[in-house]
């Protein structure tokens, strides 16, 4: 993969002390950024990929050739204007697109880390991201965005940096990872760790990979994004290319034949052990937790504008996990708003061609950004 | 803008925290924001409206009076704004009661269901009132709980809430509205704007 040395990095030199009590220092972080960051270096957004996302939000992918996976929203004239804005996002650490993760070669035995690696939090994740601030030299973003676990991070950020962001927006998240999240993160990686190839996280890359573990990881997750309607109406019980029922247990139905398709390119970009991580940093996500069972206090000294917005079919992240964050917001007096867009998109909505969610998102960045401007002259 | 929104402004001192309960499209909020200096908030149940909003920039969110207001705590805003939707709610006396515990003070503005016209519609011809302010029919109308201005004023006598000003709206005509003229206001007035307070 001759694209990988084209991949933007930097190395983080300075220890980050770990939430699981491990250090780690020297390690990369890979990124991309888009548009420009002009002159007073008050354009930026930190965007944050979700559990299987990486650096490449926008234009095409150069690893996997296909569409960045936040295309729709970020680009020249979209959501999050490129024209206007400068756009970073970064590949989480424990990800497998060239930051410190599972896959990363450990020098020492030249083979990857595998669960040598140190299990890791969104709050480490956000604390490794927030680097890239001091790299670019900006003083303050103007936005951090991210959907699902990308919203995590959001929260933890302003959490952690209250005066670092002017606006965040966590779209389709929650501030504390539910036991039925925990519960289908888990199924994931027990189909993993059930992979014969898995060799307790051991495996070796090149020769044999736990790919039907996380195949299988992946069509189970993937039907927790989408929504009951979404599903029937797409597929219903359409025969894949047949007319009549095979009486076997090849794909006989279309929705079979989606799911395996979706299993089976997966694993040609994604790690398993990088899959193992990331859903537990979800799970131990529980922000409220953070501060004592009070999620108002995580955000009491901020100033930061924020923007939550949840999906009518998003069963895995719904409304109300969503309202419980602006209503947390509201108990301290925060600039919050807070929108319900209907669809029947499921959770994967943050991802798709919604266009009341893109053009909302679109024009309150733009008049927040210039009302902010005019304050300021 | 319209009259009713000047009234409202008016009542409004610079530098307070305002929220409009049933903000619509934050014609009100963007007018108080620009012209106040106020920190306003806004409550809107309609996601098209709330979505009008959110891309004016303006820290509104979804829901309605009767289930979110409990969550802003006890008098965490200097206004809190209710205009024309009081009649709407299941409850007016217990939207009332929490608008009066999250705002110090509290505006609302009622469609006068006391005017002439109003009157006239079931005297004369016997049938429930439809004007340009209450255009529904029987059938069809939100609004649950109509009520005149003399009704809200003895709603507000009864619960022993303060009535600080009155003001009558009768097309763009604005006149204040006291003790010694309310029978005849109530007649007369197409709206009634209450500032109020616990």
């Amino acid at each position: 993969m001759s694209n990988l040395n084209k991949m933007k990095s930097i190395l983080i030199e300075k220890t980050l002390k770990l939430d699981c009590g491990k250090e780690i220092s020297n390690f990369p972080l890979a990124y991309e950024t888009y548009g420009n960051l002009n002159e007073k270096k008050d354009n930026a957004i930190l965007i944050f990929h979700a559990l299987t996302g990486d650096q490449y939000a926008s234009g095409i992918n150069p690893i996997t050739k296909k569409e960045g996976w936040w295309n729709y929203a970020v680009g020249p004239g979209k959501s999050f204007d490129t024209d206007k804005f400068f756009v970073i996002c970064a590949n989480v650490i424990g990800g497998c697109m060239g930051s410190y993760g599972p896959g990363t070669i450990d020098p020492l035995t030249n083979k990857p880390i595998g669960t040598n690696f140190p299990v890791i939090t969104i709050n480490d994740m956000v604390n490794a991201q927030y680097n890239l601030l001091d790299y670019f030299k900006i003083e303050k973003l103007f936005a951090v965005a991210g959907g699902s676990m990308g919203g995590m991070q959001v929260l933890q950020f302003v959490s952690n940096f209250p005066n670092k962001a002017r606006v965040a927006l966590p779209i389709a998240c929650t501030a504390s990872h539910s036991a039925q999240n925990i519960a289908f993160n888990e199924l994931g990686r027990q189909a993993i760790m059930s992979d014969s190839n898995w060799k307790e996280g051991l495996y070796d890359e090149k020769s044999s990979n736990p790919d039907k573990g996380l195949a299988v990881a992946r069509m189970a997750a993937h039907i927790t994004y989408l929504s009951k309607q979404g599903l029937q109406e797409k597929f219903g019980r359409n025969l894949q290319e047949r007319s009549d029922l095979k009486f076997g247990f090849d794909a006989d139905f279309q929705i079979e034949s989606y799911l395996r398709y979706q299993g089976s390119v997966f694993v040609d970009r994604f790690d398993a052990n990088s899959y193992l991580y990331i859903t537990r940093a979800m799970d131990y996500f529980d922000l409220t937790k953070q501060f004592n069972g009070n999620l108002s206090k995580a955000f009491k000294d901020t100033k930061t504008k924020f923007f939550i917005i949840s999906f009518t079919s998003d069963w895995l992240y719904p409304t109300s996990e969503n309202k419980d964050i602006v209503i947390a917001l509201n108990a301290i007096g925060a600039d919050v708003g807070f929108v319900e867009i209907k669809t029947d998109k499921g959770h994967d909505s943050f991802l798709l061609d919604v266009p009341d969610f893109l053009s909302t998102i679109k024009n309150y960045l733009n008049t927040t950004y210039s009302n902010i401007n005019e304050r300021r002259i | 803008m319209k009259e009713e929104f000047k009234v409202i402004s008016k009542f409004i001192e610079e530098r307070s925290r305002v929220l409009d309960v049933g903000c619509g499209d934050g014609i009100l909020m963007e007018y108080l924001s620009k012209n106040k200096v106020v920190d306003v908030r806004g409550l809107e149940i309609s996601k098209e409206k709330v979505k009008k909003c959110l891309s004016k920039g303006l820290a509104v969110i979804e829901g309605d009076a009767e289930n979110d207001l409990k969550q802003f705590p006890d008098l965490s805003f200097d206004y809190v704004i209710l205009s024309q939707t009081l009649q709407a709610f299941m409850s007016p006396e217990k939207v009332i009661e929490n608008l009066l515990r999250v705002g110090k003070k509290v505006i609302v503005t009622i469609p006068n269901f006391g005017h002439w016209k109003v009157r006239l519609d079931l005297l004369l011809k016997g049938e429930m009132p439809v004007t340009k302010n209450l255009p529904y029919q029987w059938y069809n109308t939100p609004n649950l709980h109509m009520c005149t201005i003399q009704d809200f004023y003895n709603f507000c006598n009864n619960k022993g809430i303060n009535i600080y000003k009155t003001i009558s709206l009768n097309g763009e005509k604005i006149s204040n509205i006291s003790n010694s003229n309310l029978k005849y206001k109530n007649l007369i007035s197409e709206l009634g704007i209450f500032l109020l307070e616990k």
